[in-house]
């Protein structure tokens, strides 16, 4: 790991003043699950980390107005502890599937939502769109748990985040704070896919920071979670589902789907939202929606296969939230 | 063989007590560079901890807590945790193996729980409180996570075991009564090469009933 200064300020404007406008100068250290080995395969080399340790307005989990307030620093361990995030179902089931003990006790809630992806190439210096001599190396290498949507180019990784699709089913925001003030955004607004080698997959500034996030009340809705997984403990997911849905009669009268794992950005699926509205929710209804989500899946080489699991997904969450 | 007694083994001392004589640990440890326990947080230190002051990249003074002793250090800030407890103060029971966050060999107890310490800066650490493998038992007795590992055969290369040693007595500090599946789960941030988990879940599993 190249070495670094440190500093750990104790509040977000020190935190935010300390880091560069540019990118790549700075990196924010959170639980460190990710950053950590960022450093040590090169991928990160910044001549500063700012550590967000001392900075006490980032913690804690706690009820407020009708909603949630999860500060940025909170910890895996700390959510699933959470008496006030108990009626929130589908982010539950999510954090579950962060499921090392030392994961859960180190990584934040924020941590997760801006991990990076969990992209091979990336990981081993080909940049975040995997490129050598300017040729991707995603569509004809090893792509199998890469994008089967959003992946037209040049960007083929796949978000690796398990609580954004949950938060983004509930209508969650993050609030954000940087150099000149705070400003608030939806969860899904902190994702893109990036055109070009000059952006990256989320839309902060380098001296940006998530100092928390807001889930409006989730009263009235069933939600749930499901994660296709080849190992059921201590690995990311091969596809997910969270789903947030709004029942009137018996029918679903307003239905919020995104899925992980399958695109570079968690994928909001208006095809499976409009499929589910004025079914029951069942896993026949959501099998109808997994499909509907799936109808304009575009599959690399090797991960055809997940196409189905994605539908398998979206069945499994609307059964389990119907 | 001239002899079936083990020359480094239990020996005559208690039943599973500590092990008589030389060792290749103690030779080992012998010839590191001890950095001495102090007596209590620097004024400097704590100071630190709570200021905007920009440090490194050069090596700063940091002060840790290991198994209730603290330690005076001076680490780049890019130092882990397991190296500042490996190569700076012997405490070379967790084990450095994948240093990605993802095999466990490297396993401590921080502020009550597992946490890999091949992630962790060591200045991060500091003002926390850090158990190793090495604070959890006495000259007298294993821990019985220890007691458990042995009455189980939970161990063959053992390169794993202190790390899931660690991760076993994180589940029973915070479960009498774990099931299996707890069991299970809790340790499932720790791999063996050998396959040893059958064991080792036998293991914690009786043993966070016997610390009870």
């Amino acid at each position: 790991m190249q070495n670094f200064e440190y500093i750990a300020p104790i509040n977000t404007l020190s935190a935010a003043q300390a880091l560069s406008p540019d990118a790549g100068v700075t990196a924010v250290l959170a639980g460190g699950t990710d950053l950590l080995s960022l450093l040590k395969q090169h991928v990160e080399t910044p001549t500063r980390v700012v550590s967000l340790r001392n900075i006490s307005a980032l913690r804690g989990i706690s009820k407020r107005g009708g909603g949630l307030r999860i500060g940025a620093m909170a910890t895996v361990e700390d959510l699933l502890g959470s008496k006030a995030a108990a009626p929130y179902e589908s982010l539950l089931q999510a954090a579950r599937g962060i499921t090392a003990p030392q994961v859960r006790a180190m990584g934040t809630v924020a941590g997760d939502l801006l991990q990076r992806p969990r992209c091979w190439y990336f990981r081993n210096g080909y940049g975040l769109l995997a490129k050598s001599e300017g040729k991707a190396l995603v569509p004809s290498g090893e792509n199998r748990y890469h994008a089967i949507l959003g992946n037209k180019g040049p960007a083929y990784f796949v978000n690796a985040s398990s609580l954004a699709p949950a938060l983004i089913s509930l209508g969650a925001t993050v609030s954000v704070a940087g150099p000149e003030g705070e400003r608030e955004m939806s969860v899904a607004d902190l994702y893109r896919i990036p055109s070009s080698d000059a952006e990256r997959e989320n839309t902060l500034a380098p001296n940006e920071i998530v100092t928390e996030i807001n889930v409006p009340s989730a009263s009235g809705w069933s939600t749930a979670t499901y994660e296709v997984r080849q190992r059921q403990l201590l690995d990311w997911p091969l596809a997910t589902a969270s789903v947030a849905l709004r029942m009137r009669g018996g029918k679903v009268s307003d239905a919020r789907v995104v899925l992980g794992h399958v695109a570079p950005i968690p994928w909001r699926s208006s095809e499976a939202e409009t499929a589910l509205k004025g079914k029951a929710a069942n896993e026949s209804s959501g099998v109808e929606a997994g499909k509907a989500a799936m109808a304009a899946a575009t599959p690399l080489s090797q991960n055809k296969a997940k196409v189905q699991l994605a539908t398998v997904a979206v069945k499994r969450a609307v059964g389990m939230a119907g | 063989m001239s002899s079936n007694k083990p020359h480094d083994g239990p020996g005559e001392g208690p039943r599973y007590g500590p092990r008589k004589g030389f060792s290749r640990r103690t030779f080992i440890e012998g010839v590191g560079i001890g950095a001495g326990a102090v007596g209590a947080l620097g004024a400097a230190d704590q100071a630190r901890a709570a200021t905007n002051e920009v440090v490194g990249p050069d090596p700063v003074s940091i002060t840790l807590s290991i198994n209730g002793k603290t330690h005076k250090l001076d680490v780049e800030p890019r130092v882990t945790l397991i190296d500042a407890l490996r190569n700076m103060l012997d405490h070379t029971g967790a084990k450095k193996v994948c240093d990605r966050a993802t095999c466990g060999a490297c396993t401590v107890i921080v502020d009550g729980s597992p946490v890999y310490s091949c992630t962790m800066l060591a200045i991060e650490a500091e003002g926390r409180r850090i158990e190793t493998i090495e604070g959890i038992s006495s000259d007298d007795a294993m821990h019985p996570v220890q007691v458990q590992f042995v009455e189980h055969d939970a161990q063959q290369c053992g390169f794993c075991t202190p790390g899931l040693v660690m991760a076993g007595k994180a589940i029973a500090d915070r479960n009498p009564r774990p099931s299996m599946a707890d069991v299970e789960s809790g340790l499932c941030g720790n791999i063996c090469r050998c396959g040893t988990y059958v064991g080792v879940r036998k293991a914690v599993y009786e043993a966070a009933r016997e610390s009870a």
